[in-house]
């Protein structure tokens, strides 16, 4: 039993004028100040990015109408006769996100499906972090890799293929996102729970029937943000494409043609030496503002996905 | 009146790892009949249902000895060279919780026939429809047998499981606890479905409750601590058990 004093002295700790009471509200305020900072900032980072691009386009659309802009077929804002149709650099972009997806998808989906479901778990814990180390190998080697080893395994193929292609940078660029999407979809299968596997063999299915019948569609919501991750990766990559595919806007879907994605002009822009506030310089923002535009409709398009997959369940 | 053995556990030894969960069970399974596990958690019961189906083979570590023989023929289903899918394809189960799949209430029940090969589509929709109303789910799922099976109550979803594995027509059928998820009315309506289908189907149930090993089986199998008690017809076990722990469990000592 707790005596009279003990007594008093909790009631005391428990007023709110006590100075322990007080320190304590005080800490607590800090710390959710703090907090809120380094939210904030990472918010406020994103608004100043999106301000700036915004505010450095505008002039841009002074000079150059919107249809022009998208309408035009020709990208050449730093020659005598400029044009500026976005056009041939979003196909640039759009052309190597669909080569690198056709060989990342079904490999990541494979790789996933393999991990998740065929090997026991102590392999898989050995196998998963392997093949995550292809995502730690900087672009710029993939880069070279691309130009300097697969273009010319690719030209005993195709002789006609030139020394810059989509083609290679591609074809990279998916090796080089295949753990995004196998990481992630493997989660997603992993987090199917196993009595859907049971009930699946129980009725006599076979491994391969289980992870394609049962578990990749049950895991469907969690495998295409996978995918729509894939797509942001392949959409924002600069490197691959800026080394191998030439650097060259040209509105064409051939993949044994040079082309310049987005990320790859403003790479090219941002190296030379432009003045100040011209078009061309004002261009790299525009290009900027359309590649963070196109990654946010993905984005959302992903989140839409997700949500519509995850009502069915 | 003469009864078919249809399947003989003989001197079943499982264990996991270093755990020894079943020391040698012997029993036989009589066809078109409902033989009960019962016993308290951890006897071994769902441990040994799950040998039945080779269920353990999914996971590491997983070690039989001894016999499950199936008649006719006596083939040992837990055999080395006996391939556990073959096993599967001929002893469906139920599982405790009711695990339907997310797709349609049609797609669930066809999956069986699927995995198998079948692609004969009117063959199908009969078995769908044969297996529903087997399962005693036909009434209240032929017009929305297109629509998400995830959407069904507990207790439909649990004869939606019951369908899933009498659509191909397994030769036993193993029920592990299928009511433990299940509301009163619904477990009624399935303890009355075991025995209709009992004309049908070998059926085996793992169960927690005694009223339902005594309303709703043939035979029981008293099992503790990962031995056979005491088997026998159920009214025997019932009312006149034999062994001192088969009476002091039926009678709630403990367990």
């Amino acid at each position: 039993m707790r005596t009279k004093n003990q007594l008093k002295k909790l009631s005391e700790f428990t007023s709110a004028k006590h100075p322990v009471r007080r320190m304590r509200r005080l800490k607590e305020r800090a710390i959710e100040s703090l907090l809120f900072l380094a939210a904030a900032s990472s918010v406020l980072v994103t608004v100043a990015i999106v301000s700036i691009l915004v505010t450095e386009s505008i002039p841009f659309f002074e000079k150059v109408t919107l249809k022009e802009f998208l309408t035009d077929t020709e990208w050449t804002p730093l020659f005598e006769n400029a044009h500026y149709g976005i056009l041939p650099l979003i196909n640039g972009t759009f052309l190597s996100t669909m080569i690198a997806l056709i060989v990342a998808i079904p490999l990541g989906t494979v790789a996933a499906a393999f991990l998740s479901e065929y090997v026991r778990p102590s392999v898989r814990e050995f196998l998963k972090p392997v093949l995550e180390l292809l995502a730690a190998v900087p672009s710029v080697i993939y880069g070279y890799f691309a130009l300097l080893f697969v273009t010319p395994l690719l030209q005993k193929m195709i002789p006609t293929l030139g020394g810059f292609n989509v083609l290679s940078a591609g074809l990279v660029m998916g090796v080089m996102i295949i753990p995004y999407v196998s990481s992630l979809s493997e989660d997603a299968m992993q987090s199917v729970p196993s009595h859907l596997r049971e009930a699946s063999f129980a009725v006599g299915a076979s491994r391969m029937q289980t992870a394609f019948h049962v578990v990749i569609p049950a895991a469907f919501s969690g495998i295409s943000s996978a995918y729509i991750l894939g797509v942001s990766r392949a959409f924002g990559e600069t490197m691959v494409v800026a080394i191998a595919a030439g650097m060259q806007p040209n509105l064409t879907l051939d993949p044994t043609q040079p082309a310049a994605t987005i990320t790859a002009f403003i790479v090219q822009v941002s190296l030379g030496d432009l003045p100040h506030g011209s078009i061309g310089y004002r261009s790299i923002y525009v290009a900027g503002l359309s590649l963070l535009i196109l990654t946010l409709c993905f984005n959302i398009l992903g989140l839409w996905l997700r949500k519509k997959f995850q009502e069915k369940e | 009146m003469d009864l078919n053995v249809r399947a003989e556990v003989k001197n079943l030894k499982f264990s996991y790892g270093d755990k020894q969960v079943l020391n040698g069970v012997t029993l036989p399974i009589y066809e078109n009949r409902v033989t009960a596990l019962i016993g308290p958690s951890g006897c071994g019961k769902t441990t040994m249902l799950r040998c039945f189906n080779r269920m353990h083979d999914l996971y590491a570590h997983a070690n039989y000895q001894g016999e499950i023989l199936l008649h006719p023929g006596a083939i040992n289903i837990l055999g080395k060279e006996i391939d556990p899918m073959e096993v599967r394809m001929r002893i469906g189960m139920v599982f405790q919780k009711p695990n339907p799949f997310p797709k349609s209430i049609y797609e669930n029940v066809a999956y069986g026939l699927k995995v198998r090969g079948v692609k004969k589509k009117s063959f199908i929709e009969e078995q769908v429809e044969k297996s529903l109303q087997q399962a005693g789910l036909w009434n209240e799922a032929k017009d929305r047998l297109h629509s998400p099976a995830t959407a069904l109550s507990g207790g439909q979803q649990q004869r939606l499981c019951i369908a899933r594995a009498l659509a191909t027509e397994p030769e036993i059928l193993l029920l592990d606890e299928p009511t433990s998820a299940l509301d009163p009315i619904s477990t009624r309506h399935i303890e009355e479905l075991v025995q209709e289908l009992r004309k049908e189907v070998t059926i085996v149930i793992v169960t927690h409750s005694l009223h339902q090993a005594a309303r709703a089986s043939d035979y029981t199998a008293f099992m503790y601590l990962g031995d056979l008690v005491e088997f026998g017809a159920s009214e025997q076990v019932f009312t006149t058990p034999k062994d001192p722990k088969t009476e002091s469990y039926i009678t709630g000592r403990f367990g």
